[in-house]
């Protein structure tokens, strides 16, 4: 809720309002910060797509040496990189920056200029691992980066700095982002939103938002303890220096399996309000679900060890794991009969959206049933690192998160962008994506129980593997084949007239429904009163055909744009180089040319957040004239 | 609006929590110190973790030297008691005492990080680099983050002083000030920990 103030007292600042690209590069409005981080986290998804179909084409016959077995690893390890970081969070971010400030009845999030920053960081951080291809080598060691198979020893080349340098500067910017949307769910609601009243996927956002803040430092931790180790000679993971290499595992992996709950969360968040408004239903067994998320969440840190079953952690190490591990079935398994009682008896409409929501329950439960196998840590002795693994986190992942945020984009996709996305290429992409993924993924679990290892260059003829490697590599390009049938409708989709309705399904149930598709830049005009759960649905019950203002017209006040967080990110960039580049690149007068360019780009980041906090940013105000007329006239 | 939204010299008693921006500051700064707790819990992990491999460097007990410590404690401790009266300063809006104790808490931020550098120079000497052992390593990088958090403080809370005497107090400030204090104290709590974990149990163990 913003505070209006009188006419009186509205200073009339003038402010530089951008337009085309700059607008683009300053912009602090939640919804087109959203859009960024579509178009950059699609960007990454076809390049780690594009990774993923070499590492099939490789793998489709035995003795393939399509790609080398080098290059192959770099390609296993960009391809994990790149999706877990670079395209699976950005594409969650968009949606949460897109949706949330929309579904509590915010006119922007806490910290707009943050949410320009966290965007930023991101992408100069995934541009900077990417550069890796192209300077010499990209990181080559997984996308879990081992030690010692990471350190200086066994990879003397630039490509693991790639990764350490450009994941952290990545990682503040996600960081930023939880923080971001915890502050605006806490203290931005409309009146009346309280808790209990708020959409699941901004319950589940929430619920991720904490887990990004508690474990991402981890990460962060991991990689200078990793970066100080290859940069600077330290021993925190080189056993010859005292180090210990289990170490990162703990590290990583305490980081690590939380982030698979900060990715899977909000798809069951926008499944929930998916299934919930294509059967005209409220969703089953709100609170339990609400429940389930934060036990989800609270759960995920308590069992980092089943990564790590092998490393000889022991038997009551591994027992406690196990058992905490198997604990996470129950919230999942309340989710999964909620959503399956949300459908019972409701007039289902089967559109996009909706048949992937319905497509990634079972899939869902599919991964869930191998993910307990595999928490029996004497049967993990037997699918560690096997093709089984593979199998299990790919029907987690693709068949989890990335269906949902298929059914997220077709979902909301008028809300975003105003045009309703063509419902037969829609249903083209499910169809074709999701067979594809079953092709490729369900044969990959017999291939790991015949004892195919996972991150293999090439396999021997005659050990059975033929058939089902290629009927894997055909699946892979079916997926390829949906996704291009989605960019098809993104761009047929672009060329039709921006004529999509407020509540384009007719039944929309929430805040986000209530005002025009796009949204103007305050998204709403007055803040909405909020009377129960489904606050929209609850009006139209009542025979509403909008929502109770919670205020009068008045001005309102807006953030202005800052060019401060692009620079900031850039000079990030540019000092990730300038440290990485040390050693090679001798010295520029008595001082290394390295550090020279490292201190430019930190004066520059920090000169920047200095001007930031020095500087105040007066924002300006939108008057009622402006807002009538946005209106259509009417007072 | 904020810094408008109140006639000059009428200030509410807690000036840091007026405003909407205010109040999301000092709740997201809550939240980004329970953050920085991960972080810091983190790196005393991996420190506990490799302490005891000094290789052929000197041990936690041969090296440190307790009442240098001792010394740097009370002065940090000391800089939190001034940090407090600066944010009593704030909300009984006394703009110059606010001012004199910030800059007080300033120099005893001073005074501990010369301190620190005097150790880790100190230190160097005695053999202990940081790339002798991974306890060396596991050392400098626990205690030279909160080295750096200091040094961020400073130069921070000296950013806000210059606006505080350039501006006054008004509610754009006064959340500044308060999320500064907040962090002040945390970097403190930090060092309590550093000197149980590091330096007493380096010294017992």
């Amino acid at each position: 809720m913003k505070e209006v103030p009188t006419l009186a007292h509205a200073h009339t600042h003038t402010v530089k309002r951008y337009s085309g690209i700059m607008d683009w590069l300053t912009t602090v409005d939640h919804k087109k910060i959203g859009i960024l981080y579509l178009i950059t986290g699609g960007f990454f998804f076809l390049v780690g797509g594009l990774e993923a179909l070499l590492i099939r084409i490789q793998l489709w016959k035995p003795l393939n040496e399509f790609v080398s077995a080098g290059t192959f690893n770099e390609l296993l390890t960009m391809h994990g990189t790149t999706m877990i970081f670079l395209a699976a969070m950005p594409m969650i971010f968009a949606l949460m920056n897109a949706v949330i400030p929309l579904q509590i009845g915010a006119r922007d999030v806490a910290f707009p200029f943050l949410n320009a920053l966290g965007f930023w960081t991101f992408l100069f951080g995934g541009v900077l691992l990417n550069v890796s291809w192209f300077a010499g080598g990209a990181p080559d060691a997984g996308w879990t980066s081992y030690a010692p198979l990471a350190g200086t020893t066994y990879n003397g080349d630039h490509g693991v700095d790639y990764y350490v340098i450009g994941l952290q500067i990545a990682g503040i910017g996600t960081l930023i982002g939880g923080i971001n949307f915890l502050v605006t769910i806490i203290n931005m609601r409309a009146p009346g939103m309280t808790f209990m009243r708020m959409p699941m996927f901004t319950w589940a956002s929430f619920t991720t938002s904490a887990l990004i803040l508690f474990a991402f430092p981890a990460l962060t931790v991991g990689l200078v303890a990793l970066m100080f180790d290859r940069l600077f000679d330290a021993n925190f993971f080189d056993p010859s220096g005292g180090g210990n290499a289990v170490l990162w595992e703990h590290i990583f992996w305490i980081f690590g399996h939380p982030e698979v709950y900060i990715l899977i969360l909000p798809a069951f968040g926008i499944i929930s309000e998916v299934v919930s408004t294509f059967s005209r239903k409220r969703l089953f067994g709100y609170s339990s679900m609400v429940f389930a998320t934060i036990l989800i969440g609270f759960l995920g840190f308590m069992v980092w060890a089943h990564h790590m079953f092998t490393t000889g952690l022991g038997p009551v190490a591994n027992a406690l794991f196990s058992i905490a591990t198997m604990l996470i079935a129950i919230p999942t398994g309340i989710k999964i009969f909620n959503w399956l009682f949300t459908m019972w008896g409701g007039s289902i409409k089967f559109t996009s959206a909706n048949l992937f929501a319905i497509g990634f329950i079972p899939t869902f439960v599919m991964g869930g049933v191998t993910g307990v196998m595999l928490a029996a840590a004497p049967a993990d002795f037997q699918y560690h690192d096997s093709y089984f693994v593979v199998a299990h986190f790919h029907y987690v992942i693709v068949g989890g998160l990335i269906l949902g945020i298929f059914s997220g984009l077709h979902y909301w996709w008028p809300k975003m962008f105003g045009r309703v996305l063509n419902e037969t290429l829609g249903k083209l992409t499910f169809w074709t994506f999701f067979i594809g993924f079953h092709m490729t993924f369900f044969i990959q679990h017999f291939l790991g129980l015949l004892g195919m290892p996972r991150r293999i260059w090439t396999y021997l003829d005659g050990l059975g593997f033929n058939e089902m490697n290629m009927i894997s590599t055909v699946g892979a390009f079916l997926m390829g084949l949906g996704t291009i049938f989605f960019l098809l409708n993104v761009t047929v989709t672009a060329f039709k007239p921006k004529n999509a309705a407020a509540d384009p399904w007719e039944d929309g149930r929430t805040l986000e429904w209530t005002i025009p598709s796009p949204p103007p830049e305050y998204n709403f005009i007055q803040t909405p009163l909020v009377r129960g759960y489904d606050a929209y649905w609850k009006e139209k019950m009542d025979g509403h055909t909008e929502m109770t203002p919670a205020e009068p017209i008045g001005p309102i006040h807006m953030p202005s744009g800052s060019i401060l967080p692009f620079l900031m990110s850039l000079g990030l960039f540019i000092a990730g180089f300038g440290f990485m580049y040390a050693p090679d690149w001798g010295n520029l007068g008595s001082l290394n040319t390295g550090y020279i360019i490292g201190a430019i780009g930190l004066l520059i980041t920090f000169g920047c957040m200095i001007t930031r906090s020095v500087k105040p940013d007066h924002g300006f105000h939108i008057e009622v004239e402006e807002l009538l007329h946005d209106k259509g006239g009417k007072a | 609006m904020s810094a408008h939204s109140h006639v000059e010299g009428q200030l509410p008693h807690e000036p840091e929590k007026a405003t909407l921006e205010g109040r999301n500051k000092i709740l997201g700064f809550w939240l980004f110190l329970g953050g920085e707790t991960v972080l810091f819990g983190t790196l005393f992990a991996v420190f506990l973790a490799l302490r005891d491999q000094v290789l052929g460097g000197p041990t936690a007990n041969e090296l440190f030297q307790l009442p240098l410590v001792a010394a740097a404690t009370a002065i940090l401790l000391t800089s939190s008691l001034t940090s407090v009266f600066a944010i009593h300063a704030l909300h009984t809006h006394r703009v110059k005492a606010l001012i004199n104790w910030l800059i007080i808490t300033v120099v005893l931020g001073l005074g501990f990080l010369g301190l620190e550098i005097y150790e880790f120079y100190h230190y160097v000497h005695e053999g202990h680099g940081f790339t002798t052992s991974a306890f060396s390593s596991s050392f400098y990088t626990l205690v030279g983050f909160h080295g750096a958090h200091v040094a961020l403080g400073i130069v921070w809370i000296s950013l806000i002083i210059g606006q505080l005497m350039k501006n006054g107090l008004n509610t754009t400030t006064a959340p500044k000030v308060y999320v500064a204090g907040m962090y002040w104290h945390f970097i403190d709590v930090v060092w309590v920990f550093i000197f149980t974990v590091v330096y007493l149990m380096g010294k017992v163990g």
